[in-house]
């Protein structure tokens, strides 16, 4: 565990250094925002509908910002064969696998957290302290699922001619599994939902969250071992 | 291998006949359906009894699929590849024909080929999970390790499958459901020995058609991977 905690260290040691693919990501998961809430400008007023569109704008953005993100995390590694050191290394191929989703994590929730205020003047939210916690308690799950599956995937278009045409075409159907309860909760937290009527899709997202992160974590091996 | 296309002829005959006396019962055996209210349901309802067969089915295949790629990262033989392969391309035809039929009922029943419901949407999933499982397949060349790459993908998009099959019963949903428990909206149970017998000869005929064209596809592929093999040789000579 602890070794998965240095490989983390190292890519997030490396990323803040040009903080490259952070601001691109914000960047983009803004464009998406500022995009929609221009298309649906007309009627931003009226808070039904607002609603209902809403917690989805709010996942599209994340998940395409996201992906940008995901479809360099071995990239970067295959220069000066750096994969190839990584994988020699004297640590368990799954200490990597939980390294690369550990910096993912802190990446894309940086990049959430930045978004999220923005999501809330454009969309014209006022959240209570309580539902705030509860958003972020379903950000984290939904983000967890995505980037246990997303780090897996990546890996796995590595290999592959077409690889940034691939991940999302491999990623998206396996992710609505986790993408669909997502939205579901955070529309009921943003709508004023206590946490009692979240229990069903919050059961969901950890049990998928677990099955995905265990299933990758016993493959990822073979996506690596060349 | 010829003894085994003859047994693929068998089994092709055999699926044949039984798909007929399938077809058979559906039109002029099974007696009009009454729903909970005693009311005649509208002739559409027949194609449930090759819609559900056909569902269950697909996710049969797409367990192949999850074991062959299992054993394949196991043992490493490329048989397990070419048994994966096969299941999933008959997995995807079927996934694709649930879509299809349900939709032909959802238009009679609904008025609406489409819905956004979750059973609706979890099916679309699964199958386009399958269909990515294709993409990832065409965009590898090297034998062993588009084998072992798309194991590991048959083994994640497998998660989708349980999510396909409990869908209706984890929340309320427009999809009927037919049997164990009423949380799912409407539709009874299904009574009547004609009904179940009707279903179960659809079950069998579609169980046999997976066979056929799951066995004449590892066929295929063995001739492929023979013919190959042989270019392969002439080339080296």
């Amino acid at each position: 565990m602890i070794r998965s905690f240095y490989i983390a260290a190292k890519d997030l040691k490396a990323e803040f250094r040009t903080k490259q693919m952070l601001n691109s990501m914000f960047i983009f998961s803004l464009l998406v925002l500022v995009v929609f809430s221009i298309s649906f400008g007309d009627f931003l007023g009226d808070t039904e509908k607002v609603e209902k569109l809403a917690p989805g704008v709010l996942w599209i953005a994340f998940t395409f910002a996201g992906m940008l993100g995901l479809s360099r995390t071995f990239v970067m590694e295959t220069e000066n064969g750096c994969l190839e050191a990584l994988m020699l290394c004297p640590v368990d191929r799954g200490a990597i696998y939980t390294g690369k989703i550990l910096s993912n994590l802190v990446i894309v929730f940086l990049m959430e957290a930045v978004t999220l205020p923005f999501f809330i003047i454009l969309f014209n939210y006022s959240l209570g302290i309580g539902t705030l916690l509860l958003l972020l308690l379903i950000l984290f799950l939904g983000t967890f699922g995505f980037i246990a599956v997303g780090t897996l995937l990546s890996a796995l278009t590595l290999g592959t001619r077409t690889r940034e045409l691939l991940l999302p075409v491999l990623l998206l159907p396996v992710l609505l599994p986790v993408l669909i309860p997502s939205v579901e909760a955070t529309a009921g937290v943003l709508a004023g939902n206590s946490i009692g009527d979240l229990v069903p899709e919050i059961r969901l997202l950890a049990v998928y969250d677990l099955v995905f992160f265990v299933i990758s974590h016993l493959v990822f091996e073979y996506v690596v071992s060349d | 291998m010829a003894s085994n296309s003859r047994k693929t002829g068998v089994l092709a005959v055999a699926t044949a006949g039984v798909m007929l006396l399938a077809v058979y019962m559906l039109f002029f055996y099974l007696p009009p359906i009454k729903d909970e209210a005693g009311e005649v349901l509208s002739g559409s309802f027949r194609i449930f009894f090759f819609h559900m067969p056909i569902a269950i089915i697909s996710y049969l295949a797409f367990g192949v699929v999850f074991a062959a790629s299992i054993l394949y990262l196991r043992e490493k033989s490329l048989k397990w590849d070419i048994y994966a392969r096969s299941a999933a391309e008959v997995g995807t035809l079927f996934a694709f024909l649930v879509l299809v039929t349900g939709s032909i009922w959802a238009k009679d029943a609904w008025g609406w080929y489409w819905i956004w419901d979750l059973r609706l949407t979890t099916s679309l999933v699964l199958f386009l999970v399958y269909l990515a499982y294709m993409m990832l397949r065409k965009a590898l060349e090297e034998p062993e390790k588009r084998a072992r790459l798309s194991a590991v993908f048959g083994i994640l998009g497998f998660m989708s499958v349980p999510l396909s099959f409990f869908s209706i019963r984890l929340w309320r949903s427009a999809h009927p459901l037919m049997f164990g428990g009423n949380t799912g909206g409407s539709g009874g149970g299904l009574e009547g020995t004609a009904l179940q017998l009707t279903l179960l000869v659809n079950f069998i005929a579609y169980f046999l058609l997976f066979l056929t064209l799951f066995s004449l596809k590892v066929q295929n592929e063995l001739m492929g991977e023979e013919l190959d093999a042989r270019r392969y040789a002439e080339s080296e000579a």
